[in-house]
């Protein structure tokens, strides 16, 4: 199970995020990302993949990383 | 030959500094190897004292086997305001402490021996008891979130005392890149006692699920405040009568990142089951007691402005969301009748619950939740524009 | 082709090259003011801006090394290797040159700190990034300077327009509105 990992002392609100995810992610009130699963680390399924490297990549902070977790 | 402390008095009758006295209270110190240690720890069922409650054989374990020399860290910051046995115990056997670092140590082979002591922790007995043990002894700025596990470790390593990304476990990479293991003062005492009398005398005490005693800080609306040690599982009341409650309505149990319980249910045993329901935890064993004559609306709300203050700020979420908190909280305490306020804060509470570096959003939450649930009728009284508590009324934000 | 055709035509391709990456790092830079002001941008969004801005740069600095290329190997230019590295050593007008040489070097650095920037971290990779307002006058001197070009008309005016965006985009930059990203927040304290 791949999971999206927000490093919190990094992530600055920017939001490319939570455009490329936005089934995975919303925005809060101060502009930082949600998982909508409620989840710490959102699990991407296959078809958000790519969004999720694509995000991962974008992100001007480096604050995002992709793991595999155990299921 | 030594007896071995009774049930309940076996932390505090410490021999303070004289390392002879306390060898011939509590007997030599084994040497134990690894497994040896993982064995006794596991049979123990010894958890964490520090708050968290982790089972301490797999905490050790974590680092056990770990490629180079690990790190094993005393924790003895005493970050929580309420909370005092840290240093009461270091005060009064500091020796125990140590002898829990040095067991450690040794079954590990560990490249360091570190306790680390909080600002607010008197250092002397533990300077005089390290003197000639192999342990190093440091005491190092605080901070309410200076005592987590990883803020511990960067301060350590010579950086500000705040949370890193827990990706990378400190089990894993921690002081100097090493496996470090951190374990609260009480965790290491306990340890050095089960390593002494075994297993089964741990367990005769407290209960099969949460053996042994544990230590706890009792202040607040009480007669005689202090640190007491009680079996793990004894009732909340049991454990508060000897500190004379005085007219109380609630109890804060597990400290600014706790929860309440109400007077009608002093009879909860103090185990994680049962303090579930209330969404509590044993934590560190801090025990305050609210009177009926403090306005809890406003005692929470200076515990949540603290809590506000304490954020490291480095997380977008705790560090916009506490502070809302803490805003809204003080409008309640001081009466502004507006009835979004409750839903409000819920929402705020929610919404920083699990998005940062570390738990003080959580614990934070947690508490400001469990005030407006427990406090319901009183929050409601506050809308209404009057105040419950006898002295108390509602308190103008300019007061 | 001829060996005058040859040359010529390694020439063209060279101030081509040149000309089109100016450009190039010019709308780098300019997005890159764009995205770390965080405001969103319509139809294209944040991201779509940090992509622009980061092909913009790749590319451009794809021309730069092709520029480097046509160059070396027009024999008209009198391009050592040697050049393409240290600045100032050129036979041909050696101090706009070398700052072209200067400015490959700093696109180096920055170009490989950026496709690092996950192994090296934020803070190096913010440090390094800096660099660039550094390298974008040095490419342009360098062009004004050295270009075969820079007399003509439409050059200047070319300069004229990138210049102008870029000093636009850095009295943005420096405005105190420029930290407002549209919405009220409390600033971060990192360590």
């Amino acid at each position: 199970m791949t999971r999206l990992h927000v490093d919190w002392t990094r992530c600055d609100g920017h939001g490319s995020c939570a455009e490329l995810l936005p089934e995975l992610l919303a925005v809060d009130d101060f502009g930082f990302p949600r998982s909508r699963g409620g989840e710490r680390d959102p699990a991407v399924a296959d078809r958000h993949r790519q969004a999720a490297r694509h995000a991962v990549r974008s992100c001007p902070v480096m604050a995002l990383r992709l793991y595999d977790a155990p299921s | 030959m030594t007896t071995a402390p009774t049930l309940t008095r076996r932390l505090l009758d410490g021999a303070g500094t004289d390392h002879g006295a306390h060898l011939a209270r509590y007997g030599v110190l084994p040497r134990l190897s690894r497994d040896d240690l993982l064995a006794a720890l596991t049979d123990s069922g010894l958890t964490g004292r520090g708050g968290a409650g982790f089972p301490t054989a797999i905490k050790v374990r974590a680092v056990a086997y770990a490629p180079r020399r690990p790190v094993v860290i005393g924790n003895a910051m005493e970050s929580e305001p309420l909370s005092a046995k840290d240093a009461v115990l270091l005060g009064r056997n500091p020796h125990l402490v140590l002898d829990g670092l040095e067991t450690l140590a040794r079954a590990m082979r560990a490249r360091r021996a570190i306790l680390a002591l909080g600002p607010e922790v008197d250092p002397g007995a533990t300077f005089a008891a390290a003197r000639g043990r192999e342990v190093e002894v440091v005491q190092l700025e605080g901070g309410f979130v200076a005592g987590q596990e990883t803020a511990l470790v960067n301060q350590l390593n010579g950086r500000p005392a705040i949370p890193r990304d827990p990706f990378t476990r400190v089990t894993e990479a921690g002081v100097g890149g090493r496996a470090t293991l951190v374990l609260n003062a009480e965790t290491l005492a306990q340890l050095a006692l089960l390593v002494r009398y075994g297993a089964g005398w741990f367990r005769a005490a407290g209960t099969t699920e949460d053996p042994g005693t544990s230590l706890f800080t009792i202040s607040g609306s009480v007669g005689r405040p202090g640190v007491v040690e009680a079996e793990r599982g004894s009732s909340l009341r049991d454990v508060l009568d000897p500190a004379q409650p005085l007219r109380p309505s609630a109890v804060l149990v597990g400290g600014y990142h706790g929860a309440w319980v109400r007077t009608s249910d002093l009879d909860v045993r103090l185990t994680r089951r049962d303090l579930a329901a209330y969404g509590a935890s044993v934590g560190a064993g801090v025990l305050h007691v609210l009177g009926t004559d403090t306005c809890p609306i406003g005692f929470a709300a200076g515990v949540a402005e603290y809590l506000a203050s304490e954020s490291t700020r480095q997380c977008g979420p705790c560090l916009n969301g506490l502070p809302r908190m803490a805003t809204d909280l003080a409008r309640l305490a001081a009466g502004v009748r507006d009835h979004g306020l409750p839903a409000e804060v819920q929402r705020m509470s929610a919404l920083v619950t699990g998005r940062g570096a570390c738990a003080h959003p959580d614990g934070s939450a947690r508490f400001v939740a469990s005030t407006l649930d427990v406090f319901r009728d009183h929050v409601a009284a506050h809308l209404e524009g009057w105040c419950p508590t006898p002295t108390g009324r509602p308190r103008r934000s300019d007061s | 082709m001829s060996q005058a055709g040859l040359t010529s035509a390694f020439w063209a391709l060279g101030r081509g090259t040149g000309v089109v990456a100016l450009v190039l790092l010019t709308v780098s830079v300019v997005l890159g003011i764009v995205a770390r002001s965080g405001r969103r941008v319509p139809a294209v969004g944040r991201v779509g801006i940090s992509d622009l801005h980061r092909t913009a740069a790749l590319t451009g600095t794809g021309l730069v090394v092709a520029h480097l290329g046509s160059l070396l190997f027009d024999p008209y230019a009198q391009l050592r290797l040697v050049d393409l590295a240290v600045p100032f050593l050129a036979a041909y007008r050696p101090l706009w040159l070398g700052l072209g040489t200067l400015a490959v070097d700093v696109l180096a650095i920055v170009t490989v700190v950026s496709l690092l920037r996950h192994r090296v971290g934020p803070k190096t990779f913010r440090a390094v990034h800096w660099a660039t307002y550094a390298l974008w006058p040095m490419a342009l001197l360098h062009a004004l300077g050295s270009g075969t070009d820079a007399g003509t008309t439409w050059f200047r005016g070319l300069a004229v327009v990138c210049a102008g965006a870029v000093v636009a985009a850095i009295g943005w930059r420096l405005a105190p509105s420029y930290a407002g990203r549209g919405w009220t927040r409390q600033h971060r304290r990192p360590a």
